[in-house]
């Protein structure tokens, strides 16, 4: 048992330099640590409560995508029936209770009907599922109902376009290293390292940044407008900024150009250098934008960012050269905001920030200087508390402790874990409990000795019937750490990988590597008492 | 040189007489306990609550009840306010605005900040949490379900792995545990938040690795000294796990000391609740699971007939003639 072949040695000492070396990174400033070959680049990450940064959970509210499909699909089916070939007379449409029904004005064409609308409710999917059921109710009506996976389908890549257009906007804004996670079925986690504003970041993700351009309706009558009833044809938008000093203003529901067809967006200034927004077409927006002002000229259009009206002013001229500015009471700012915003696209859903934890970089700092010198003080304590308990022995023990140490951060470099606060904490707690299992070997010896065992037996007995002991000590104190790990976030998360590394490390360390210490010491020395 | 020994050779303390005297006072404590938690409360952070948390750095010490009057001149809803760590540290709670999402959120804290610059120059946010009702209701959920599922989860393992009885002492010891801490942090008001959730389940799986080094050399008596009295047994192995005992708790005491006094303010409730649950779990794994055993019957046939089954290849290791063999 204190027999170690060369190539025990061997495979005990190498796992043990390697996550030691992979642990040295970590000490070295980050532009020494990028001229290293890529393989040896394995820093550990430092939590935004560390680094300082703010993390913002964003929510996608369901039901909204589910609404912004009825819609789509109301006018869809009415393109489809009315302009279509044959023509079928529609009426009665509405969307209520998150259905979408009509009547079909000539009984005879409502199976023609069905036919035609069947293929707007086809999955995009290959699983043949459908995304919308239709039927027939009192032989005129069609009402279609959205399936739960159609709608699963919708929210999916709704949030796989939203995680991309909040990561372009978070580029932007030339942020390093952002993270940005899709979590659960509606939720996308943003993880910004070191921001100085997270103000900015949270108006900037809060925007949908869906832009409009749409004519004024002129003929309204302002008393029925401010009471929230528009002639048809038209709707009544929230116009903050109303010179006129009323709340609200009247446009035409037809869209003149919408965002979509922007090929690029600015910040710049007016002739009274004024904060706007220059906004470029792509070809065909800028065609039907000179269209549709060449024939309103001297009238007002609208431009409407998110449903409300930033600022209307008058078309003095047609705009032919595919280019507008946006203007409405910006500061450079916001303008500036609102150009990434467009310069991104629109986000496909409203995002609310659900959760939020920035801490200031200054904090960061402070946290990290109270935990290393808490990791120290706490390695010197138990160091010397273990050197006069169990004097050679506890050298060992120590080694194997400063050792267990540099793995676990090695470790945490090669899997890229992310080092918190209380990852902090679950590294003193490894410290104090890594020896535990030295400690439980160690009695187990001076029980043996005191038993009146030979010291080569009393060291293999303690190790063996230690180790069993050790065993089962840490599998049930892995199962607390893989719960924690499971159901934990942020930072109950960073303490169970620690948590979990140093169980794995320790054990390996404690157990294995001091005994190779000890049997080295013993066959060399062959001493006659030991002093433990 | 002459080495520390915190237990003396041969001690030999009669734990298990002393259960009658131990379970009342751990009744009684656990009652004291849960009452506290009942009656006057924890004292949940945004974490659990929901609400926005903004930790004010002032360059020097402020009394709270001026930052109070700030806030309140700004009608942004009640506001707690709590020293934190340091006297020129506050925490000030403010309940999060019913509408208007990220934007609202940002508002409040942009006015506050306002406010406070214009009241105290110099005054720096070193951190802001904002967590909606929906979000910490969750967090309430999955942070009672990890205690939970920890606590199951170890108490079948050592059930698979021991007899029932040891199942069932240790998942009454380490709810002892649980209900302990939540009684101490009901009782200093020290902020309960998902830190301290990690902290319990910490306790938990300290506490069982005691327990476990303890359940194991019980066992391992129970087949060595099979004629032998169980109360004499059960104080003969905490006894002889003692000296380990002391040692381990020792060891993480002082590196949680460290910890407490050196690792910063942000930490110091977590590191508080684990010192507790050191001490707790200690005491709990020798005098509520060991004497435990007792009250459950345990017997040596049924730890022998597990015993053989599992560990039949380190049985006939221990009878074989290694013992005095001095072989390097």
């Amino acid at each position: 048992m204190l027999n170690f072949s060369r190539w025990a040695v061997f495979a005990i000492l190498l796992p043990l330099a390697i996550g030691a070396l992979c642990a040295i990174p970590t000490f070295l400033p980050e532009s020494t640590v990028a001229q290293l070959p890529r393989f040896m680049q394995t820093r550990v990450n430092l939590g935004l409560d560390l680094a300082g940064g703010s993390h913002l959970l964003l929510e996608a509210s369901t039901q909204d995508v589910a609404k912004q499909r009825l819609t789509n699909m109301e006018e869809q089916v009415r393109t489809e029936l009315r302009r279509g070939d044959p023509k079928i007379a529609i009426g009665d449409i509405s969307s209520r209770d998150g259905k979408l029904s009509f009547m079909v004005r000539d009984p005879s064409q409502v199976d023609a009907a069905v036919e035609r609308i069947r293929p707007l409710t086809q999955g995009a999917g290959l699983t043949g599922q459908r995304d919308f059921n239709v039927e027939v109710v009192n032989s005129s009506s069609i009402v279609i109902t959205p399936t739960d996976a159609g709608i699963g389908n919708a929210v999916k890549s709704a949030m796989e376009v939203a995680t991309e257009v909040i990561r372009k906007r978070i580029d932007e804004m030339g942020t390093r290293e952002p993270t940005i996670q899709q979590q659960g079925s509606n939720r996308i986690v943003v993880q910004v390292p070191g921001l100085q504003d997270p103000k900015a970041l949270k108006d900037l993700l809060g925007q949908t940044a869906k832009l409009e351009f749409k004519l004024v309706d002129t003929t309204a009558n302002p008393a029925e407008v401010a009471q929230g009833r528009a002639p048809v044809g038209s709707e009544v938008l929230p116009y903050p900024g109303n010179p006129s000093g009323s709340p609200v203003i009247a446009v035409k529901r037809q869209v003149m150009v919408s965002g979509e067809d922007l090929t690029d967006a600015t910040q710049g200034y007016d002739q009274n250098n004024q904060a706007i927004v220059n906004i470029r077409f792509n070809g065909s927006g800028g065609r039907k934008f000179g269209q549709v002002t060449s024939q309103n000229v001297n009238r007002p259009f609208a431009i409407i960012l998110d449903g409300k009206v930033l600022s209307a002013p008058n078309i003095n001229e047609p705009i032919l050269g595919g280019s507008a500015q946006v203007s409405g009471n910006f500061t450079v700012e916001s303008a500036n905001q609102l150009a990434i915003a467009l310069r991104s696209g629109k986000l496909p859903v409203a995002l609310t920030v659900v959760e939020e934890r920035t801490v200031g970089p200054g904090l960061g700092a402070d946290s990290i200087r109270a935990g290393l010198i808490a990791s120290i003080i706490a390695v010197v304590a138990v160091a010397v508390f273990m050197f006069v308990s169990y004097g050679r022995f506890g050298i060992y023990a120590n080694i194997a402790v400063t050792i267990n140490v540099l793995v676990i951060l090695g470790v945490m470099g090669i899997l890229g874990a992310t080092l918190t606060l209380p990852g902090i904490a679950g590294f003193v707690l490894t410290i104090g409990t890594a020896v535990d299992a030295n400690v439980l070997i160690y009695e187990r010896i001076r029980e043996e000795r005191r038993r009146g065992r030979n010291i080569v037996a009393s060291i293999e007995h303690g190790y063996k019937e230690a180790s069993r002991t050790i065993f089962e000590a840490n599998v049930t104190h892995a199962i607390a750490g893989g719960i924690m790990l499971a159901l934990g976030s942020g930072p109950v998360k960073g303490f169970a990988i620690v948590l979990l590394i140093g169980i794995a490390t320790s054990v390996f360390t404690a157990v294995t590597f001091t005994r190779l210490l000890v049997a080295r010491w013993v066959r060399t020395h062959r001493p006659t008492e030991i002093n433990i | 040189m002459k080495l520390l020994k915190l237990v003396p050779d041969n001690t030999n303390i009669g734990f298990v007489a002393m259960r009658k005297w131990a379970f009342a006072l751990t009744a009684l404590l656990t009652v004291l306990a849960v009452g506290a938690t009942l009656h006057k409360g924890l004292n949940m952070g945004v974490d659990f609550v929901g609400g926005l948390m903004i930790e004010a750095k002032f360059p020097q010490t402020v009394e709270t009840d001026r930052v109070r009057t700030t806030i309140a001149r700004l009608n942004v809803g009640e506001s707690s306010l709590q020293q934190f760590g340091d006297p020129k540290t506050v925490q000030i709670r403010l309940p999060l605005p019913e509408q208007g999402g990220a934007g609202a959120s940002n508002a409040v804290v942009e006015k506050t900040r306002k406010a406070m610059e214009a009241e105290f120059p110099g005054v720096t946010f070193s951190r802001y949490d904002t967590v909606s009702g929906k979000v910490s209701g969750e967090l309430v959920q999955t942070g009672v379900l990890a205690v939970m599922l920890a606590v199951i989860g170890i108490a079948i393992f050592s059930w698979f792995r021991y007899e029932w009885q040891f199942g069932i002492s240790t998942f009454v010891a380490i709810m002892h545990d649980v209900l302990m801490t939540l009684g101490f942090f009901a009782v200093t008001q020290l902020e309960f938040d998902l830190n301290i959730v990690a902290a319990v389940l910490t306790i938990v799986g300290y506490s069982i690795n005691d327990k476990m080094v303890i359940d194991d050399r019980i066992r391992e008596n129970m087949r060595k000294y099979r004629k032998m009295d169980k109360k004499a047994l059960i104080d003969l192995s905490v006894n002889e796990t003692l000296p380990r005992t002391v040692m381990t708790s020792m060891t993480i005491l002082l590196a949680l000391g460290a910890l407490l006094l050196f690792g910063g303010h942000v930490l110091r409730g977590f590191t508080a609740a684990m010192m507790l649950g050191v001490v707790v779990g200690t005491y709990s794994s020798i005098y509520v699971s060991s004497s435990l055993l007792i009250s459950l019957g345990l017997t040596p046939a049924a730890a022998e007939k597990k015993a053989a089954k599992k560990s039949f290849v380190g049985d006939a290791e221990r009878v074989g003639p290694r013992d005095d063999g001095a072989k390097p």
